[in-house]
């Protein structure tokens, strides 16, 4: 087994990829799409941040196990966040008797 | 294992294979970032979680940031993230004086980052944003548009921006310590092909770094710009 080098060429190419993806979310927070600028901020930040994860930290070449630790993050973020505002965004829309 | 396998001059005696040593040094890296993101993801969920109670006030002290220096900031830090992954490919190719250079090439541009974030940082201070009892909120940036906004919620927001810019910045400043003690053996030559974990576990860091802050510029930067 040896280790795989990733070729010049896709590290600037991600570079590159990365400033597009800034310079487009800074352009687009200027326009008012509504309750949209935040699902685009946070779209771009996410694809900028798999980019990230993929090429630069070389888990598109990793073992299944290194995969699966990434994976274990995310899922555990996603049942933090999930939960915390499962009870946030849903407060009130029941009315308690008595209050 | 292969004999093969064992004459890697980089093997420690309790691994089969170089291989071997390297998906562990690797996942032992990866299972420290994880706990990174749980630190992180905590601030982030309460920043998620006063945004949407206080979206008013969190776009007036967004609006009182300067967009400029925080989009500037996230091309340097994207820069160093190239850098870094420099760094490590030349680490992997046991090209030692292109790791000092690529490890140095980073820490320049991280040291630009920290330096203007100390002129936003000084900026806060000198605009009494700092939350405490000297808080004090004008709505300079929003022209009137914030007037009706809470200072007292303002300062939530500035808890969070300094929190988390804050720890950000700590990060930073400790890759770039271990940088510098990374210079003289990369120089010396200890990263070959036979061990170059060091510069990849250290490379993964830098970049976990550098996807915070990609989450972090919208966020704080960008609130009700349109």
């Amino acid at each position: 087994m040896s280790v795989h080098v990733s070729p010049l060429r896709v590290y600037v190419g991600v570079f590159l990829a990365l400033m597009v993806l800034t310079a487009i979310t800074v352009g687009v927070a200027f326009v008012d799409l509504g309750p949209l600028n935040n699902v685009v901020a946070l779209g771009i930040a996410v694809t900028k941040a798999t980019l990230v994860v993929l090429f630069f930290m070389h888990v598109a070449h990793s073992s299944r196990l290194i995969k699966l630790s990434v994976v274990s993050s995310i899922f555990w973020l996603f049942l933090l966040f999930v939960f915390i505002l499962a009870d946030d965004l849903t407060r009130g829309l029941l009315g308690v008797a008595g209050k | 294992m292969s004999e093969a396998a064992h004459a890697h001059p980089g093997l420690h005696h309790q691994f089969d294979s170089y291989e071997q040593q390297r998906q562990s040094a690797s996942l032992g890296m990866w299972a420290f970032l994880v706990n990174e993101v749980m630190f992180f993801g905590g601030m982030f969920l309460a920043y998620a979680y006063y945004r949407h109670r206080y979206g008013h006030e969190f776009a007036a002290g967004s609006h009182s940031l300067d967009i400029s220096l925080g989009a500037f900031n996230t091309a340097v830090l994207i820069g160093s993230s190239l850098t870094m992954a420099l760094a490590v490919r030349a680490a992997q190719m046991g090209r030692n004086k292109a790791i000092v250079a690529f490890l140095i090439a980073t820490m320049v541009l991280g040291s630009v980052f920290l330096g203007v974030k100390v002129i936003e940082y000084s900026d806060k201070f000198e605009h009494h944003h700092v939350p405490g009892p000297s808080f004090v909120w004008h709505d300079e940036a929003g022209s009137g548009k914030y007037a009706g906004a809470d200072p007292f919620k303002i300062q939530i927001y500035f808890s969070l921006y300094f929190a988390m810019t804050g720890f950000h910045a700590l990060h930073m400043i400790v890759g770039i310590g271990i940088m510098l003690l990374m210079l003289r053996p990369a120089w010396k030559g200890k990263w070959n092909l036979d061990n170059h974990n060091f510069v990849e576990g250290f490379g993964l860091y830098w970049h976990f770094v550098d996807i915070v802050w990609i989450f972090l510029f919208p966020l704080l930067y960008l609130i009700g710009r349109s």
